[in-house]
């Protein structure tokens, strides 16, 4: 068997199951905040498999999901301008901003929006089009801010001055705090983001367990790896002693990465920054630091966040925050599809009411 | 979106490394890696970056400790 094959291996799973089943005493509400697991545990099944006293909620783990409708309504300004070439992971292409505007709508209607998969590909595009202004719409987490970062400082050193970012990258932990300070929040253990924790080690999730008593983990994204995150809930849950542990060794290290950590703070620093559904966030964005303001699109462009009108009967907020399942929302399958999605957790084939209409029904 | 994806590592050249999962080739920088990777090793890709070298002997603990008398070897 290859070693790395065995996290999918069915027999594997099903003896970690097997224990799941045995050990557990009560119920089990955990939470991920992980697009990517969203989806690994919708698509492998193991929901289905679960017994009926293990719930599963899905929190704000979706780069795409948590940004605020201000910051689409800023995409979609920075796109009808005549002058910008707009760069963007092809995730945001759908996101309906004011008035269900889309980035691809724009497209359509004539604006120049191209689809990236990479930040330095977009950086490329500026370089290959010296006369246009290329803007990068950074949105993600932990994970991809480095890779914006190593792009900026890349930019600085071949002085390519016609790049920029829109920075609207949010932090994973400043985010679970808002979540535990929540007194409705009825969650008893909480599965970390492994790509997240690959940037930022363990230890600043280290409050959960030693302020709130929640036992975490930090998981991978196979079966076997979620499987097994689940059994140590139930240990730690039985036995009373919540810690944090780092499940996923293979991929994270305890300390994290901390080049793409240090290249992540020269390029940004923290700032405020709004979450769809939950608000501002105090810590939980990154905006420029002082020597590389030349690239931030929002001081280039003079751009503020517009004002707008929230989505009418959208409950992505309360789904996020792990309130209401996606089918207790009074759009979802109705005026909210996958094929005309109203919030962008239905756009986001990693958003949890996505992940629900194709999986649980 | 932080969809990360393990590709083994084929060609270095500089900074940049060629790397293949299941017939996918990429081009992949290597600025973010703490630990540079070497021919035949597994890395993380995101975004067009090597975020991080798989650790095949970490792997191999954590199916260990879950599992009695398992039968697999690094190779």
């Amino acid at each position: 068997m290859n070693l790395f094959d065995s996290f999918k291996d069915p027999e594997l799973c099903r003896s970690v199951l097997d224990k799941i089943r045995s050990e557990l005493r009560g119920e089990l509400r955990f939470m991920e905040v992980c697009g990517t697991h969203t989806v690994s545990i919708f698509r492998s099944g193991i929901r289905s498999l679960l017994p009926d006293s293990v719930k599963h909620l899905s929190g704000p783990g979706c780069p795409v999901c948590v940004t605020h409708d201000r910051e689409v309504a800023a995409f979609l300004e920075l796109a009808a301008r005549d002058d910008v070439i707009v760069a963007t992971f092809g995730d945001l292409m759908r996101v309906p901003g004011p008035d269900r505007a889309t980035l691809k709508a724009a497209q359509a209607e004539g604006a120049r929006v191209r689809i990236v998969y990479s930040p330095f590909d977009a950086l490329q595009l500026a370089v290959n089009n010296p006369t246009e202004k290329v803007v990068f719409l950074g949105v993600g987490f932990e994970t991809t801010a480095p890779t914006v970062a190593a792009t900026v400082r890349m930019a600085a050193e071949q002085g390519v001055s016609n790049f920029s970012v829109l920075s609207f990258h949010k932090l994973v932990p400043p985010a679970l705090q808002a979540l535990v300070d929540d007194d409705e929040l009825r969650v008893q253990a909480f599965l970390l983001p492994g790509h997240v924790s690959t940037i930022i080690g363990i230890e600043p999730y280290r409050f959960l367990a030693e302020e709130r008593n929640l036992p975490a983990v930090v998981g991978g994204f196979e079966p076997l790896d979620i499987l097994q995150a689940l059994l140590l809930f139930v240990r730690q849950h039985n036995d009373g002693a919540p810690a944090v542990v780092n499940n996923y060794k293979r991929a994270v290290a305890d300390a994290g990465n901390p080049k793409a950590v240090s290249v992540m703070h020269e390029v940004f620093t923290t700032g405020d920054a709004l979450w769809r559904g939950i608000g501002t966030i105090p810590d939980s964005g990154l905006s420029f630091s002082e020597s590389f303001r030349a690239f931030d699109a929002r001081e280039v462009f003079s751009l503020d966040l517009p004002d707008v009108r929230e989505l009418p009967g959208c409950r992505c907020g309360d789904v996020l925050k792990g309130k209401i399942r996606p089918d207790q929302c009074p759009l979802f399958k109705k005026a909210c599809t996958p094929a005309s999605p109203v919030g962008p957790c239905m756009v986001s084939t990693e958003g949890s009411c996505a992940a629900y209409y194709k999986y649980q029904l | 979106m932080c969809l990360a994806v393990p590709m083994q590592v084929k060609e270095i050249d500089d900074n940049m490394a060629r790397v293949e999962v299941g017939g996918t080739v990429q081009h992949v920088r290597l600025d973010l890696v703490s630990e540079k990777p070497e021919l035949g090793d597994y890395v993380i890709v995101h975004a067009g970056f090597a975020l991080q070298r798989l650790d095949r002997e970490e792997a191999l603990e954590t199916l260990k400790l879950f599992q009695e008398g398992l039968d697999i070897e690094l190779v």
